[in-house]
């Protein structure tokens, strides 16, 4: 069953046109992937689908339910909440201050702070601790703790490995695992690409705003997914440089 | 005896100024909002205080209903002049504030005359009420009360801000905005809030004024610049406006102890001591910041 639309939608920002005409769902209980180069248009799409960018064109249905007016704040009521670039947590806040706040301010459901506490058990220690003193590794998994208090029903992640040591993004990504195993549904943008094609059902490459290739990440070769990355084919077909 | 007594005199005036900054620096600290009409918006407390009064209602009662009238106006104007204006950038809230301080004043005077107005007369004795140190040390009784209520209120703020889960989605707001709406706050509530939040305790200012001392259509304008004196020398903080006001308040005494005794001549009295320390403070900030911006003090020292 979709869970998430989009459907022919357009973002800008003033005259650069991030999205083109952009339309994919997400079923319930999914993990997409969603690859692309610097500037492909993922980050804008995610955001625009969490309500923090407002599109120029098209729609996006949550639940069969049309949402491109309602602001991101309702959109979370609903159950879409983003984990943005950058982590982005209230540096001023301490870690479990974090938490609290998107828990007030989100759906109720199985999701507390012991919860989350027990799925990253790197934050146990660190529950009192300023969100601007901690390590990259610990502010992401801070951030995605933040947005699961939140109780979503799709979980929108915008390169959470991102300025990460090795370690530290195996960590997270271990933690993603166990949330797909319990059905959580994920819509992910990953500039790595073995690490995304190892987590996701389903894979998206984007290029220059539009998707120009969709598919099972199981069907897909590696080879298949870097050309379309490139743009590669298109190059090919209109005679360019291979 | 005399300098000592005008110090205490100051710190009491303090209490005065923290309440009337705290809610100027509250918007700052919130939305980034300097807001030009904080003392105009004080004076519009006092004066619908004032009708209250004039129908019998006891002044400490009309505090009652003056706060949760004005808490109201406060979401009024944010939702219908300052949301608009901060979409348009710093600068409009600034030329929107600055036109609102106008219209208050002006229909203030419209309706009220230029007359000057004070409390004094609905508080009984507690005007003119002290206790006597020693021959030389006058502590007045609403000045001690006006001091405690400024903690009160200041402390108020904080348990606010840092225990209730309101206060953290204000913090957080204030902190990253669009970071806010994507864990389910409202934002435009939160600044909503913090308006009605920033008039209650500017009405409560204007009130306090209208016992110490007199106000009139325009008396704004000049607390607006004690307001402002205030929160920039305290450094824009919640406690840091007490600090401000403290420091603001012993400047002026002092000054106006410095024109008695003859030292410096009576150009504007103790305000324009105030106005001195402030620029000097101001001055100070700004050659620190510039000075960290280039490394810190040590480096530019070892450079030169």
């Amino acid at each position: 069953m979709t869970l998430l639309a989009v459907d022919g939608v357009d973002a800008r920002h003033g005259l650069l046109q991030a999205v083109r005409d952009v339309s994919l769902e997400v079923a319930e209980g999914e993990t997409l992937a969603l690859v692309g180069a610097n500037g492909a248009g993922k980050t804008t799409l995610l955001r625009t689908i969490a309500g923090a960018h407002r599109p120029a064109a098209g729609r996006i249905l949550f639940d069969g339910r049309d949402i491109t007016s309602s602001p991101a704040h309702k959109r979370v009521r609903a159950g879409i909440t983003l984990v943005p670039e950058g982590r982005r947590l209230f540096a001023n806040l301490t870690v479990e201050e974090n938490l609290t706040l998107a828990g007030r301010a989100g759906r109720s459901g199985p999701w507390t702070v012991d919860k989350v506490v027990e799925t990253f058990p790197m934050l146990e220690a660190l529950r009192r601790r300023r969100a601007g003193r901690l390590s990259g590794g610990e502010q992401q998994a801070t951030a995605i703790g933040r947005a699961l208090m939140t109780n979503p029903r799709v979980l929108l992640l915008d390169e959470v490995s991102l300025g990460l040591a090795p370690v530290a993004v195996e960590g997270v990504y271990n933690s993603l695992r166990s949330l797909i195993e319990r059905g959580t549904t994920i819509l992910l943008v990953e500039q790595d690409l073995s690490r995304a094609l190892s987590v996701a059902s389903r894979v998206a490459c984007m290029l220059e705003g539009r998707i120009v290739l969709e598919g099972a990440a199981a069907e897909m070769t590696r080879d298949q997914v870097v050309e379309a990355y490139f743009g590669l084919a298109r190059g090919r077909r209109n005679g360019g440089p291979a | 005896m005399n300098w000592l007594n005008q110090i205490i005199q100051g710190v009491l005036l303090g209490g005065y100024y923290a309440i009337l900054a705290s809610g100027l620096a509250l918007l700052f600290g919130v939305m980034r909002i300097i807001n030009l009409a904080h003392g105009d918006l004080a004076i519009l407390g006092a004066f619908l205080a004032l009708v209250l009064t004039d129908h019998g209602v006891d002044i400490w009662v009309s505090l009652a209903v003056v706060l949760p009238v004005m808490a109201a106006g406060g979401v009024l104007l944010y939702r219908v002049i300052l949301e608009r204006s901060l979409r348009s950038g710093m600068l409009v809230p600034l030329l929107s504030t600055f036109g609102l301080a106008i219209v208050i004043e002006n229909l203030l005077f419209e309706k009220f005359g230029a007359d000057q107005r004070s409390f004094f007369s609905q508080i009984g004795t507690l005007g003119y009420s002290s206790w006597q140190i020693g021959s030389q040390i006058t502590i007045g009784k609403l000045d001690v009360i006006i001091l405690c209520t400024a903690i009160g209120v200041l402390g108020g703020l904080q348990l606010f801000l840092s225990r209730t889960s309101l206060g953290r989605a204000m913090r957080a707001t204030a902190e990253d905005p669009d970071t806010a709406e994507l864990v389910g706050i409202n934002s435009r509530s939160v600044y909503a809030l913090a308006t009605a939040l920033a008039l209650a305790t500017a009405a409560l200012a204007g009130v306090f004024l209208g016992m110490r001392q007199t106000f009139d259509p325009y008396a704004g304008q000049a607390q607006l610049i004690f307001a402002f004196e205030a929160v920039v020398i305290g450094g824009m903080t919640l406690w840091g406006t007490l600090v401000g006001g403290i420091v603001l308040g012993v400047a002026q005494t002092i000054g106006n102890q410095m024109v008695a005794e003859g030292w410096i001549k009576d150009v504007w009295g103790g305000a324009g001591a105030g106005d001195v320390v402030f620029l000097v403070v101001l001055a100070a900030r700004l050659i620190y910041g510039a000075l960290e911006e280039r490394g810190g003090i040590q480096t530019v020292l070892g450079r030169a």
